[in-house]
């Protein structure tokens, strides 16, 4: 459905380059995720493929079409739904959604079935202005009128930013329903957890793909066995695992610190990470191992 | 087409659901004619004048005393000769004289009729005119009184001389200034506000990617300025036809048509600074230096632009406004029918046609 070859884009003559040399294909049907921290060049790889920018180099079709030439094409038969909130917020819900139906040649009631799963949890309220809704509902609106024109590939940046967990949650329910209505999605996120939802990822930074493949497949990738290491005085942990002769691979993960031990079993690994913290005169320390995620993945790729 | 109506009708809800916008639509125009029609027409209170008396008989002293009582006057000198006159005008120390010929008196009671001359400083015309006004109202009611107890009246014509701008240009028809302003501010501002909006609020970036094309996003957007700006035209029209008793003497078919051709001129001028600008704040700062100082100052609305120096009178030509102003004075003032004003009209057509024509070659399909 989505096939993109080798494409680049620079920004200010050259001067930032944005997206580098990036090529991935999607499959009719898939959920595919662009994984990656703010700045990774996701939006213009998406503004790339919805027509609005044009590549420096390479090419790309959707649904069959070229970006370049068949734009028009692409316009009519796409769903897009950028970064930033983009519906009008001074104009209600229902009429934000039947503006979108109108302006797409169609009607909410003839792909109301497609929306309803969603809709009915925002309807309550279609009376009220999209500016006052909370983050979720927009969200949720702004999917309605992506959705209302019966796209055959749906682009989503970044649809969870600035979501509560709950929502977020909710709403990657929604794409899965929506994967299993045939409308292939292609969604990009700087959250790593959501990353296990999609298909297949797409790990992006600096505007390169450092690595394509289903979710699963890069965690068991992982090259070596991980360990979760805590003790009272974490700033000092740290610091002891930097400067160990030869150091660790370390970095702080939430409230633990991963450290990477690779070619040793588990009890040698643990033993060997106790006794350095123990001999640094650090206590209530904590080692365990743990299976890697996709954050995890995506530190050692950023590191190697 | 269903597209195109369901677009208008979502700018008419922006604009009826925003305050601002209602109140610089709506507003402005309101305030302009009445800051305009009555704060600027301010009351005379004692105003300097000089009498040069030649006759001193009983019939000049009369009128003297009656308008050195009135308190519109304040008599500075009551005999003066004509050079100190001229020095005292020039210098500015007096706004007003009358002169009073030899033999007034005799004149008036011998062969019924006496002059007065009048002269005032019309550097400020709306000013002079006010002056005028009270004195010949005066002389007027000492004639009256007069008249009262003989049988032949007699009769005292003031000779009006308007010194410095003898055809009171830039005077109280003001009405066809404010239009070309308000016009001008409702169309290009707010078509340009709207448009650069949808740029900011990103919704621009999903209209893109619609099968809507962009040409009709932007007709769209001008579609209901065009309307709002003739509701304009008519509240001001109807305005000074009934507060300022300024009525429309030419046709009012005419006077709409030519309105509807400078809104559509405005309309292209805001349409391109749209496309031009990425921010609303930047798009109201060029229209508002870019088109009201202009207007202001060269369309012959404040300043004549007879007066001004060459270069500035070929700089006055671009300006749109300048044309409108000639054109809804032709109308509404003179009366005049559409054959007198065909040159204006085809500039204006040419200036909407040149900023459609770019805007349409420079407006960008996709994100810059």
């Amino acid at each position: 459905m989505v096939n993109v070859n080798n494409i680049s884009k620079t920004y200010n003559k050259g001067a930032v380059k944005a997206v580098n040399d990036v090529s991935f294909s999607v499959e009719k049907g898939e959920l595919f995720g662009l994984i990656g921290p703010d700045g990774a060049g996701k939006s213009s790889i998406f503004r790339i493929l919805t027509t609005l920018l044009l590549p420096d180099s390479g090419g790309a079709t959707v649904a069959g079409y070229d970006v370049v030439k068949d734009y028009r094409q692409i316009r009519s038969s796409v769903g897009y739904m950028p970064g930033r909130f983009s519906l009008y917020p001074d104009l209600s819900i229902e009429e934000n959604l039947h503006f979108f139906a109108t302006v797409f040649n169609t009607t909410v009631a003839e792909n109301y079935h497609l929306i309803e799963d969603i809709y009915v949890q925002i309807e309550p309220f279609k009376k009220r202005r999209a500016g006052k809704l909370s983050g979720g509902m927009k969200q949720k609106l702004a999917l309605c009128c992506a959705l209302i024109h019966k796209p055959t590939v749906l682009f989503l940046d970044e649809p969870t930013t600035g979501v509560d967990p709950v929502s977020r949650k909710e709403f990657w329910e929604m794409l899965k329903r929506l994967k299993q209505q045939g409308i292939t999605i292609v969604v990009s996120t700087p959250y790593m957890d959501e990353a296990t939802r999609c298909d297949r990822i797409a790990l992006i930074q600096g505007g390169s793909i450092l690595s394509i493949n289903p979710p699963q497949q890069i965690v068991t990738a992982y090259p070596s066995p991980l360990y979760a290491v805590k003790a009272t005085d974490m700033p000092r942990v740290i610091h002891v695992l930097a400067t160990h002769q030869p150091p660790f691979n370390s970095y702080l993960f939430g409230e633990y610190i991963h450290v990477d031990m690779p070619g040793m079993g588990d009890q040698e690994a643990v033993q060997v990470l106790t006794d350095v913290l123990a001999k640094a005169g650090l206590d209530g320390i904590e080692v365990n191992p743990v299976t890697p995620t996709i954050e995890d993945c995506f530190i050692k790729l950023l590191t190697t | 087409m269903k597209q195109f109506i369901t677009f208008v009708k979502k700018e008419f809800y922006h604009v009826l659901r925003d305050r601002r916008t209602l109140l610089i639509l709506f507003g402005m125009p309101l305030a302009q004619i009445v800051i305009f029609g009555f704060a600027l027409t301010n009351e005379v209170k004692n105003a300097r004048i000089v009498i040069v008396d030649h006759a001193k008989d009983d019939a000049s002293r009369s009128i003297i005393d009656r308008i050195g009582a009135s308190n519109f006057f304040e008599i500075r000198e009551d005999v003066m000769d004509r050079n100190r006159m001229e020095t005292a005008f020039k210098e500015g120390k007096i706004k007003l004289a009358i002169l009073f010929p030899a033999n007034f008196q005799r004149d008036l009671f011998h062969q019924n009729h006496a002059p007065i001359q009048v002269i005032a400083d019309a550097s400020d015309p709306n000013y002079a005119t006010t002056l005028t006004n009270y004195v010949s109202s005066i002389i007027q009611d000492y004639q009256t009184e007069l008249n009262e107890t003989v049988a032949l009246p007699y009769r005292i014509t003031p000779q009006l001389r308007m010194l410095y701008n003898p055809q009171l240009k830039g005077a109280p028809n003001f009405v066809p200034g404010v239009m070309a302003l308000v016009l001008m501010l409702v169309s290009v501002m707010m078509t340009a506000i709207s448009i650069v909006r949808e740029k900011e609020t990103g919704t621009l970036e999903i209209l893109l990617v619609s099968p809507f094309k962009p040409v009709w996003v932007i007709l769209s957007k001008a579609v209901p300025y065009l309307i709002l700006s003739l509701v304009n035209v008519l509240s001001i029209v109807l305005m000074s036809v009934f507060v300022l008793q300024l009525p429309v003497e030419g046709s009012w078919l005419l006077l709409f048509a030519e309105s509807t051709l400078f809104i559509v001129t405005c309309l292209t001028l805001g349409i391109f600074i749209s496309i031009k600008t990425k921010s609303q704040q930047v798009a109201m700062l060029i229209s508002l230096m870019g088109m009201l100082l202009p207007t202001m100052m060269f369309s012959g609305f404040m300043f004549p632009i007879e007066n001004m120096p060459v270069p500035l009178q070929i700089i006055s030509n671009v300006v749109p406004a300048k044309w409108f102003y000639i054109i809804v004075k032709s109308i509404m003032i003179k009366g005049v029918g559409f054959a007198a004003i065909w040159k204006e009209t085809l500039i204006l057509l040419g200036i909407a046609l040149f900023f459609f024509v770019i805007s349409l070659r420079s407006f960008k399909i996709r994100l810059e």
